[in-house]
């Protein structure tokens, strides 16, 4: 009975070995990096993640290949190590002897990859593929340049100022020049004033005004 | 016994009499501005002192001569030779009350050149300082926005990867030469004006005008914002830096000092230059602000406390500045550490947290030792925390790559990026009003404009002038030029201006009528230390720098750093030697504000020969007639 179950033991290793293994050209290697995501909360590596990860691969491989019922067993993982990091292949659920190809197993984690990420709470970066380059993520275009808008306000503000400053001298001088000839007749009137009056206070030497204070202080 | 002079007769027919000065006082007669209270003229100059090379170039001097080292030499030539020039220039303002060309000529008319000089230089400065204000917008402006721009590569074009170019540098790197300059990879190519960076110049030139366009009646009321807002948002930036990681060690790195460093007599010169170049002296703009000032105002004073403002602004910034490449650097060293760790767990699969910062080099010795093979081909790299502080940066790679860079790293980027532009703003903008008013004045008193122009239109036209010669800074080789203007437009003949400026007070105004003066000004003649400094010192020190400056620049090579995509240590700039016609641009830079002094000199000496000379013809002529 024991030989009988080693046996099938042996075969069951025999056959996941046979075509899962590193470096193969049909699977891609995992790594991930739940340390680093996640920190304190990061969650412990086991049996159940890994059947988790198994899942969401049949999901991603039934999203991508209309029609065909992956189930968790045609996600066979081989080599598991303490960085968490282990290889995986793909058998077709009509036929377990025939792989998918890698081509197919790449286009399917392409485009559930953020389903994948979502499901461990990690990153492209952190759930990574080996040799499936990250989705880049591109760089927001606005319509208009935010910078153009600020450059705008501020010009406007500045060309506001300038033409408020222009138009108040002018309005100045004019105010002095239609003010002078009006400033002249009054000094005439008040000299001929003081002339007629003849006082002869010049009037109160205002204190305030004293020579004293030469220094000019801070 | 009076100090030796070189006869000066006529002096007392050029100037006011003390007398005099006090009826002017007194009757406020004249029709020069003044400052509407001290306040406002201790910010005008406490604004144009310091400016970005209290930001960007004494953190680089101090980190790379030693750190806390430096401070001696700094400190010595701040009081030997800044205090003294500063005074100087100050007393001599508020006695002739007039702009350094009025100046100047009244002293003597033969020296009318140094005033020349001076506008000269004012006018250099002034092209090249804005389009770093034009800059400094740009980058304001792109700031309103999150992510920052420079924070990430942008996209290719068919989408595939990041632009090629960032890539191999970093996304500041990008921004600032391709996005910011569109750099051309040589001076000769200029690549065209950038559409972009000619609105922010002409922005730059608008709120310039804007601020300067009555004179000091409006930058009076401007500098009440520009010169203080700095000082704020550097506490801000203290603060903030102080609570980042790795900024203690910044700042250790900056202090630490090296004495053997001041054993080399480079440290000297660069301290001395520094000293010099930070208080702004000789561009004529602090003789004009001195002049508007009362007769009795207190120069003394307000040189020694400008002086100190100047030296302790620098420290302050250097150290705030320091926090934050502190902060970089252990941000670099951390990532550098990482990636190494995460390609060794990687490449013998460990688990995660098996390699931590404590026993790295252990792991490393451990492994190497039984897979050295396997070693060698993760290609390590050497992660050393001196090395990342020590990628000083000065100038404009500090403030636009650095502290940039540094800034996409701490939260809330935008609002420390918009801080830090303000900052530089204000800082700049404050120092280009010392400028305008060199050049503002020395045209009224060369009398270009008729008298009955508005002050308005005279201002519009310089800034107008001044803003189309700059454009040359707005093409694509913009960068070049800027770096050579700012090498050789200002340095020599700046020295040279304030060489002769010393000469003319102490030995032909004379040393004995200027303490006169001065104690008819503020109450008591100068004491011991001012003899000494103005007599010997400052001028001694001001000649040891001269030399030294001419015979280090004469004999180093024409060179300049480009950013070329196609060099081979690209993104490490590469040297390229200047094309020969640009000598004759050097020359005229340093050239001629320099020889603009024995020039005019000889012009006044032939007009005067040629006036005695037809002055005597009609004498005889007249004898002639009689007879």
């Amino acid at each position: 009975m024991l030989d009988k179950i080693l046996f099938l033991l042996c075969l069951a290793s025999a056959l996941a070995d046979e075509r899962c293994m590193p470096d193969t050209p049909h699977g891609f290697q995992v790594r991930l990096s739940i340390k680093t995501a996640l920190g304190d909360e990061a969650y412990v590596w086991n049996e159940n993640e890994m059947f988790l990860f198994r899942a969401s691969l049949a999901f991603a491989m039934r999203n991508h290949m209309n029609g065909q019922q992956f189930e968790v067993s045609n996600i066979i993982v081989c080599n598991e190590t303490m960085r968490v990091s282990f290889w995986f292949i793909v058998t077709s659920p009509l036929d377990t002897s025939q792989l998918i190809d890698q081509e197919n197993v790449e286009a399917a984690i392409r485009q559930s990859r953020n389903r994948i990420n979502s499901a461990f709470l990690l990153t492209d970066k952190t759930l990574e593929f080996v040799d499936i380059l990250p989705t880049l993520a591109t760089l927001y275009t606005h319509p208009t340049p935010p910078w153009l808008i600020v450059f705008g306000v501020v010009m406007g503000a500045v060309s506001a100022g300038i033409i408020i400053m222009l138009v108040s001298s002018v309005v100045q001088k004019k105010r002095k020049t239609n003010r002078k000839p009006q400033d002249e007749d009054d000094d005439e009137e008040t000299r001929v004033k003081t002339v007629e009056n003849g006082d002869a206070h010049d009037g109160i030497h205002n204190m305030s005004f004293s020579e004293d204070e030469r220094f000019t202080k801070m | 016994m009076s100090f030796p002079r070189l006869s000066n007769p006529g002096l007392d027919d050029r100037i006011l009499s003390h007398q005099q000065l006090d009826k002017l006082e007194e009757d406020e007669a004249g029709d020069r501005p003044k400052w509407d209270n001290k306040a406002q003229y201790m910010l005008s100059c406490v604004g144009f002192c310091v400016g970005l090379g209290n930001v960007w170039r004494f953190p680089y001097l101090c980190q790379s001569h030693g750190g806390g080292a430096f401070m001696i030499p700094f400190l010595i030539l701040l009081v030997l030779e800044g205090i003294p020039l500063l005074h100087l220039e100050f007393a001599i303002g508020q006695r002739l009350r007039a702009g350094s060309m009025g100046v100047w000529s009244a002293i003597h008319p033969y020296l009318a050149g140094i005033g020349i000089a001076s506008m000269c230089i004012s006018l250099t400065v002034s092209l090249y300082y804005n389009t770093i204000i034009a800059w400094i917008m740009w980058y304001f402006f792109n700031s309103f926005q999150d992510p920052l721009p420079w924070s990430q590569c942008p996209m290719d074009a068919n989408l595939t990867g990041f632009v090629s170019e960032c890539e191999r540098s970093s996304p500041v790197d990008y921004f600032w030469y391709r996005k910011t300059l569109n750099t051309t990879p040589a001076i000769e190519e200029d690549g065209g004006l950038q559409w972009w960076i000619l609105l922010c110049h002409i922005c730059a030139w608008s709120v310039l005008y804007i601020c300067t366009i009555r004179g000091i009646e409006t930058t009076g009321k401007a500098v009440y914002v520009t010169s203080t807002l700095p000082y704020v948002v550097l506490t801000i930036f203290l603060i903030r830096g102080l609570t980042l990681k790795g900024s203690l060690s910044g700042i250790k790195f900056l202090f630490t000092p090296d004495l053997t460093e001041l054993a080399k007599p480079t440290t000297w010169l660069d301290a001395g230059a520094q000293v010099f170049y930070s208080f702004s002296l000789a561009f004529g703009g602090l003789i004009s602000f001195s002049s508007y000032n009362s007769v009795h105002n207190n120069c003394e004073q307000d040189a020694v406390i400008i002086s100190i403002i100047n030296g302790l602004t620098a420290v302050y910034a250097a150290t705030v500045i320091y926090t934050i490449i502190g902060f970089r650097a252990t941000e670099r060293f951390d990532n550098c550490l990482s990636g190494n760790i995460l390609a060794l767990l990687n490449a013998f699969d460990m688990a995660e947290g098996s390699i931590t910062d404590n026993n790295y080099n252990q792991v490393v010795q451990h492994l190497n030792e039984t897979h050295p093979k396997v070693i060698q081909g993760i290609d390590l790299k050497t992660c050393d925390l001196t090395t990342f502080l020590s990628e000083g940066v000065e100038g404009t790679g500090l403030a636009f790559i650095v502290f940039t860079e540094a800034i996409t790293k701490m939260p809330l980027s935008p609002l420390w990026s918009v801080l830090f532009f303000i900052m530089l703003f204000c800082l700049g903008l404050s120092s280009m009003f010392g400028s305008i008013e060199g050049i503002l004045v020395s045209v009224q008193d060369l009398k270009v404009f008729p008298k009955t122009f508005p002050k308005e239109a005279i201002t519009g036209v310089i800034c107008a002038l001044c803003c189309l010669v700059g454009l040359i800074f707005v093409l694509g080789s913009g960068n070049y030029w800027l770096s050579l203007f700012d090498t050789y437009g200002a340095s020599i003949a700046l020295l040279v201006v304030a060489f002769c400026e010393m000469i003319s007070v102490v030995y032909i105004y004379g040393i004995d009528r200027f303490n006169n003066d001065i104690k008819f000004m503020i109450g008591h003649r100068p004491n011991f230390f001012w003899q000494a400094s103005w007599r010997v010192i400052s001028p001694l020190i001001m000649f040891f720098i001269l030399v030294f400056y001419l015979v280090t620049k004469v004999s180093e090579k024409l060179l300049y750093k480009a950013w070329d995509p196609e060099s081979e240590k690209f993104p490490t700039l590469e040297e390229k030697l200047y094309p020969d016609w640009i000598y004759v641009i050097i020359f005229i830079l340093a050239g001629i504000p320099s020889l603009a002094i024995p020039f005019a000199a000889i012009c006044k000496c032939l007009q005067k020969k040629g006036r005695k000379k037809s002055n005597l013809a009609i004498i005889s002529q007249s004898n002639l007639n009689e007879q």
